[in-house]
């Protein structure tokens, strides 16, 4: 990639902008539609049944309410002849053959009906879940946030943690505004998120730092572009070959890794973008000086060789 | 250390590499990397050795051994049933025949179990899907076998159970409670009925006044004295009181034994429903995983996971029994009388350890009952001695129907007579045993009743057919994304490209070879994490084939190299720690697919960072390394 010389911090105003739209949509959208948590979070039962052909959902359904599952959700599921059946959890009932039941109603007015995979969760273990699910986000953040601070500075970390946190948002955000299953495997990918972003931000934040301490001259907002136009080859380069294998899983991996592969998938193009428009933009706004980054004398002095 | 920068060295970077060779690797090095190369190709090859369907048949009650005219018959009857046998062998285990196909095992599982389980009777033989060891017994000798597959790959069911352990707490405390009791009245004690003793989890005790309540104090603190209780006094209902309480240190220990019982339990079930390949696992604090592959029929393995055994003692007849107050049993090939009435049953026994008399050294059961379970030994036996005793196994038994299902049957068999020589109380033996007998019998008395009630609180079925298609959806997504990489680096990179698709590529065999030594279970989301670690692992060559691009313009090629490798390597280290941070934090909230995603996402970062930085610079050292360089192709 030839050398690039882009104003991304002339943009910064109109990207803090677009930031500060999408996380107050994406707050919004958690807070009042709430996520579509799966059933690994909510409990209940969940079954997916195969047909020869192209299932008949009306006489599912009218099946399944037979069989008294009037609050049983039958929708297709990535193919014509499959159907997921949701039951949603039922306080003080015992689940455990909600599965069988539900086989045993369809095996009678659907020919050719085969099980291709049912779930029972207890509510107590989907409760439980949540609050982990949780609380691993926010030990994420907060171990990133410590080791960041302890390799660069405390602006850098405060940079970093903003990125990814805006990153966990608007996924999160995603998945609320359209409705998408959250399980956990979702959950997985969004911490996977944070993972990839991180490499994103200390990656540019590295060349930061760098450039801090070799260029001489130079406010700090050219050597921000500057080090953002040094890096943007490899980071263009890295999302694109993630992004070709998330493509590759979202297309061929099946139903049952798709929310995983999209929500990876949004990850990193948010990760990309808040790389250069939350973190550094941050530094700037924080007034990152030289001061803040020069190496003490002494240490400098240690490592030559 | 020549591919190790540091950040405050990076200004001096070209006067350092200037004194050394550029760009050459010591022989030792090279070897080093060729080394783990050939160990990651010798490990990940067992991958590509599938197993074979097969099925594994082991006697249960069966009055005929598993031996070779057994496999030859077996044999022959999948033959007659149509279905090809492709090898036969004895195992440890039992019969072991594999088959061409998972429909061949089906079918196959059921023309055997017409022809060896007759209807009505209690099973003889379990007929289990397996899935054999095809791996070259060389490979097998050293320690390589391919990967696990994990449920939603292989198909089977899933179950989480929770025990209640604080029932365990509470009847510990029950016990206790009755034991404070009989010393109360022992000592003359007067104390409050009213109410029950334990409660809020622990025992409460009210008094009359303060003055029996101190004297019921000393007296239990004896007992009940720390570490493993506390005992203080309190208000009980407006009374002078005491409280016992057990140490929390204590209430883990019971729960530990609670579930380490339970799981005992459980695995002698789960050997019923004939699963070759079973995982009985706790998981945190009061639950248990069991997983079952292969396993379709979720309604029967349940009904065997709640099936229970038991224990009763009784006293054998006596002269002046009515017969309708005997059930007559067979033992040692005769048939022996007992007393209907139960002195105590398995819940009751505390523990039981097979032991040796300290006198004679001749081996023995010890055996200790709960107090109440103490009290009626000791009722039943003192105006017993010189009678004998009994003891019955009480098992559930699964019995074939015609129609081809199974249910459960009581099935009740005598496991010991002796003779009472004294009066029993809460701990006592059983004698007159040969060692083996003794074991059987220990174990027996052990796997009796749960230590804890528990209830199913997950389960989760995979069909046959999704976890194929899930393997082969899961591997094509592999393939095509790992091909897309691949196509892209060397458009990009040129020469360099070339090289960090070789890097990949062992990065690949070496994340494979690694899972596979580890025994990691690999998973659906296990796929996805190695196809984001492919994705990713890219990023450290980028980094430095970037790097070496922007040296060019003020550096000459070998020392480009050099300066590349060097100031990337601290960027990669910082990225790549905290992603395995991210990636140990997901483990450890992690079960099921999460930590299948997260085992393959720690694994994948270490050896990426071994093969994108030494291995690709080993194989750029050994192109450009020992000549002029013009330019790079890069």
């Amino acid at each position: 990639m030839p050398a690039t010389n882009f104003n991304f911090m002339g943009a910064r105003r109109i990207a803090a902008a677009i930031s500060a739209v999408l996380l107050a949509a994406s707050v919004l959208a958690v807070a009042f539609a709430g996520l579509n948590r799966g059933l690994d979070f909510t409990g209940g039962a969940l079954v997916e049944v195969g047909f020869a052909e192209a299932a008949d959902l009306p006489s599912v359904r009218e099946a399944l309410a037979g069989a008294g599952f009037d609050n049983a959700v039958a929708q297709n599921f990535g193919a014509q002849n499959e159907v997921l059946i949701r039951v949603p959890p039922q306080a003080g009932r015992d689940q455990s053959t909600v599965g069988d039941r539900i086989m045993a109603a369809l095996a009678a007015t659907q020919p050719g009906v085969a099980l291709r995979r049912s779930e029972v969760v207890g509510p107590s273990v989907g409760e439980e879940l949540t609050e982990q699910g949780g609380i691993a986000m926010l030990v994420a953040l907060g171990a990133v946030m410590v080791y960041i601070m302890f390799r660069f500075t405390g602006k850098f970390a405060v940079g970093a943690v903003a990125a990814l946190a805006h990153d966990v948002v608007v996924t999160l955000g995603a998945f609320a505004v359209f409705r998408w299953t959250f399980n956990l495997a979702e959950l997985a990918a969004v911490l996977a998120v944070i993972g990839y972003s991180l490499n994103d931000t200390i990656v540019v934040s590295d060349r930061i730092r760098e450039n801090f301490r070799i260029v001489r001259r130079g406010k700090p907002v050219d050597i921000v572009n500057r080090s953002l136009n040094e890096t943007l080859g490899r980071t263009l380069v890295t999302s694109l070959t993630t992004l070709l294998v998330l493509v590759a899983l979202l297309l061929a991996g099946g139903e049952q890794i798709r929310g995983f592969a999209t929500a990876l998938t949004i990850g990193v193009v948010v990760g990309t973008y808040s790389s250069i428009y939350v973190s550094a933009s941050m530094l700037l706004a924080m007034r990152v000086t030289k001061e803040d980054l020069v190496l003490p004398e002494k240490e400098a002095a240690e490592e030559v060789p | 250390m020549a591919d190790r920068g540091v950040v405050g060295a990076n200004l001096f970077g070209a006067q350092q590499a200037a004194r050394g060779p550029l760009n050459r690797y010591p022989l030792w090095r090279y070897a080093l990397i060729a080394g783990i190369v050939a160990l990651g190709l010798l490990y990940a090859v067992p991958n590509l050795y599938p197993p074979d369907y097969a099925l594994q048949v082991s006697a249960d009650n069966a009055t005929r051994p598993v031996d070779d005219a057994f496999l030859a018959e077996a044999a022959a009857t999948l033959d007659a049933a149509g279905v090809a046998v492709v090898g036969a062998e004895l195992t440890g285990r039992g019969a072991l025949l594999r088959v061409a196909s998972n429909d061949d095992q089906l079918r196959g599982r059921a023309a055997l179990d017409a022809a060896l389980n007759p209807a009505g009777e209690v099973r003889g033989f379990v007929i289990a899907l397996n899935l054999a060891s095809t791996t070259p017994a060389w490979l097998d000798g050293i320690g390589g076998k391919p990967m696990a597959k994990g449920l939603d790959l292989s198909g089977g069911i899933h179950f989480v159970l929770e025990v209640d352990v604080d029932s365990a707490v509470g009847k510990r405390l029950e016990d206790e409670a009755d034991n404070i009791r009989a010393r109360l009245r022992e000592a003359r004690l007067r104390y409050v009925r009213a109410g029950g003793m334990v409660r809020e989890g622990a025992i409460r005790i009210g008094f009359n006044d303060a003055t029996d309540r101190d004297a019921a104090l000393a007296l239990l603190k004896e007992d009940y004295a720390a570490p493993n209780y506390v005992t203080a006094a309190a208000e009980v209902d407006g009374r002078p009181g005491a409280v016992v309480e057990v140490d929390a240190a204590q209430v883990e220990e019971i729960e530990d034994y609670a579930i380490a019982q339970n799981m005992v339990s459980l695995r002698n079930r789960v050997d019923e429903i004939g699963v070759s390949e079973p995982l009985v696992q706790r998981l945190g604090r009061d639950r248990i995983v069991v997983d079952l592959p292969g396993v379709q029929d979720a309604s029967e393995a349940k009904r065997i996971l709640d099936k229970f055994a038991n224990l009763e003692f009784h006293l054998a007849a006596k002269a002046d029994d009515r017969p309708s107050e005997l059930e007559e049993m067979p033992y040692e090939g005769r048939t022996r009388r007992i007393q209907r009435s139960i002195i105590v049953t398995g819940d009751r026994v505390t523990n039981a350890v097979q032991g040796y008399d300290p006198q004679t050294s001749l081996p023995q059961v010890n055996i200790t009952l709960d107090s109440i379970g103490g009290e009626r030994m000791h009722d039943a036996t003192a105006p017993n001695i010189g009678h004998s005793m009994a003891i019955v196994f009480v098992e559930q038994q699964p019995v074939k129907q015609a129609d081809g299902s199974v249910v459960l049957r009581n099935d009740r068999r005598l496991i010991s007579v002796a003779t009472i020589q004294a009066a029993l109380g809460y701990s006592f033996r059983i004698t007159g045993l040969s060692a083996r007998e003794a074991q059987e019998l220990a174990l027996l008395l052990r796997a009796g009743a749960l230590a804890a009630p528990m209830r199913i609180v997950e389960e989760r079925t995979v069909g046959a057919s999704l976890g194929e298609e899930n393997i082969e959806r899961g591997m094509y997504s592999v393939v095509a994304g790992f091909a897309l990489v691949l196509l892209f680096m060397p458009l990009y990179y040129k020469v360099f490209g070339l090289v960090a698709d070789l890097a990949l590529t062992l990065n690949l065999v070496i994340l494979v070879a690694v899972m596979s030594l580890l025994g990691a279970t690999l998973t659906l989301p296990g796929i996805a994490g190695i196809v984001l670690t492919v994705g990713m692992a890219v990023d450290a060559n980028v980094l430095i084939f970037s790097r070496i691009r922007e040296e060019l313009n003020r550096l000459p090629p070998q020392r480009a190299i050099q300066a590349g490798y060097d100031r990337a390597f601290l960027t990669i280290l910082d990225a790549n720690v905290t992603t395995l941070f991210v990636a140990l934090i997901l483990l450890s909230i992690g079960t099921g697919p999460v930590a299948g995603f997260a085992v393959t996402l720690a694994i994948g970062i270490v050896t990426s960072m071994f093969t994108a930085i030494m291995g690709s610079r080993a194989v750029v050292n050994l192109i450009y390394g020992r000549r002029r360089v013009a330019a790079l192709a890069i």
